[in-house]
């Protein structure tokens, strides 16, 4: 009876989604200002990387509000996690020798490239979170592979700090300057150079490190838990 | 290319129930960071390879690792 209910309710909420999206024409522009960010971005901004672009400035309070979010599940998850007993370090059972080679090897190679996509975000696709996440993932290779060693928190923590700090002060001076949050100040020099684009590649390092530092120090409780 | 894409979106697919059936939880997460890779390969032939990189790297690498580490934690085998 209850399966029955379930399959008739199933069916009537297909029908009821497919009708309505059925009238909306696939991949059609609904408003202008998609047209607008793609016709005069790189005017407007000095980045060859539109996604960058509405990431950063057209919609960089947002972004601050994204980041503010990692931020706080971050403290949280450190919150709940940390234990007062972390002087007692257990056995740990070393990893085979092609993991720990390749780890070795590998770790230097991820974060050159983590670093290049963050501090090229507003020239090649990739940004702040991307690189970010891609250098996480290279601590959590080093966590796999090379068990003893371990992040050292103090600066882990000092990178994240600086990271919000830094997009937070920047936001302030685009206030001082332009007279409103994340102005871009200052000057956007010319279309695909490394030092164009105003505050974009500032804000976006920025959050590089935010984000990398964060993502790096959940997986470090993690595993220091288990 | 359609040709490519509809094998992809297939073996997503069997990924996703696989995820869902498995009964072994380290094989039902190794089955969803599949989805995740699978997906960024979809972003990336759709143009969005800033959408692609970061699933890549959360999707496949660290919420699988995050996962594993919390069922190291628990139970392997669902009851």
């Amino acid at each position: 009876m209850r399966k029955a209910v379930a399959i008739v309710l199933l069916i009537i909420v297909t029908v009821g989604i497919s009708l309505s999206l059925a009238k909306i024409p696939f991949g059609a522009p609904k408003t202008k200002v998609g047209k607008r960010y793609i016709e005069e971005g790189i005017e407007d901004t000095g980045a060859t990387n539109i996604v960058t672009s509405v990431v950063v400035n057209y919609r960089g309070f947002d972004t601050l509000g994204e980041v503010t979010v990692l931020f706080i599940a971050a403290i949280g998850l450190g919150v709940v996690l940390t234990t007062s007993k972390r002087e007692e370090m257990r056995k740990i059972q070393p990893a085979s020798l092609i993991l720990y080679t390749g780890c070795r090897l590998l770790f230097p190679l991820i974060l050159v490239f983590g670093t290049y996509v963050f501090v090229h975000g507003h020239l090649t696709p990739g940004g702040g979170f991307q690189g970010g996440a891609i250098i996480a993932s290279g601590f959590l290779l080093i966590y796999l592979g090379c068990r003893e060693r371990r992040i050292n928190r103090v600066v882990s923590n000092l990178a994240e700090s600086l990271g919000g700090l830094i997009f937070v002060v920047i936001g302030l001076l685009g206030l001082v300057f332009g007279g409103y949050f994340l102005f871009n100040f200052l000057p956007k020099g010319t279309a695909n150079a490394l030092f164009s684009a105003g505050i974009i590649p500032i804000v976006y390092i920025a959050i590089g490190f935010k984000v990398g530092s964060e993502l790096a120090g959940i997986i470090d409780n993690l595993i220091e838990e288990s | 290319m359609t040709f490519i894409v509809s094998f992809l979106v297939v073996f997503m697919l069997v990924g996703a129930v696989a995820a869902s059936a498995f009964r072994d939880l380290i094989s039902a997460v190794i089955a969803a960071a599949l989805v995740s890779l699978i997906a960024s390969i979809l972003f990336y032939f759709l143009q969005a390879p800033d959408v692609a990189m970061a699933e890549a790297a959360i999707g496949a690498a660290l919420t699988a690792a995050i996962f594993i580490i919390a069922i190291r934690r628990t139970r392997r085998y669902e009851e």
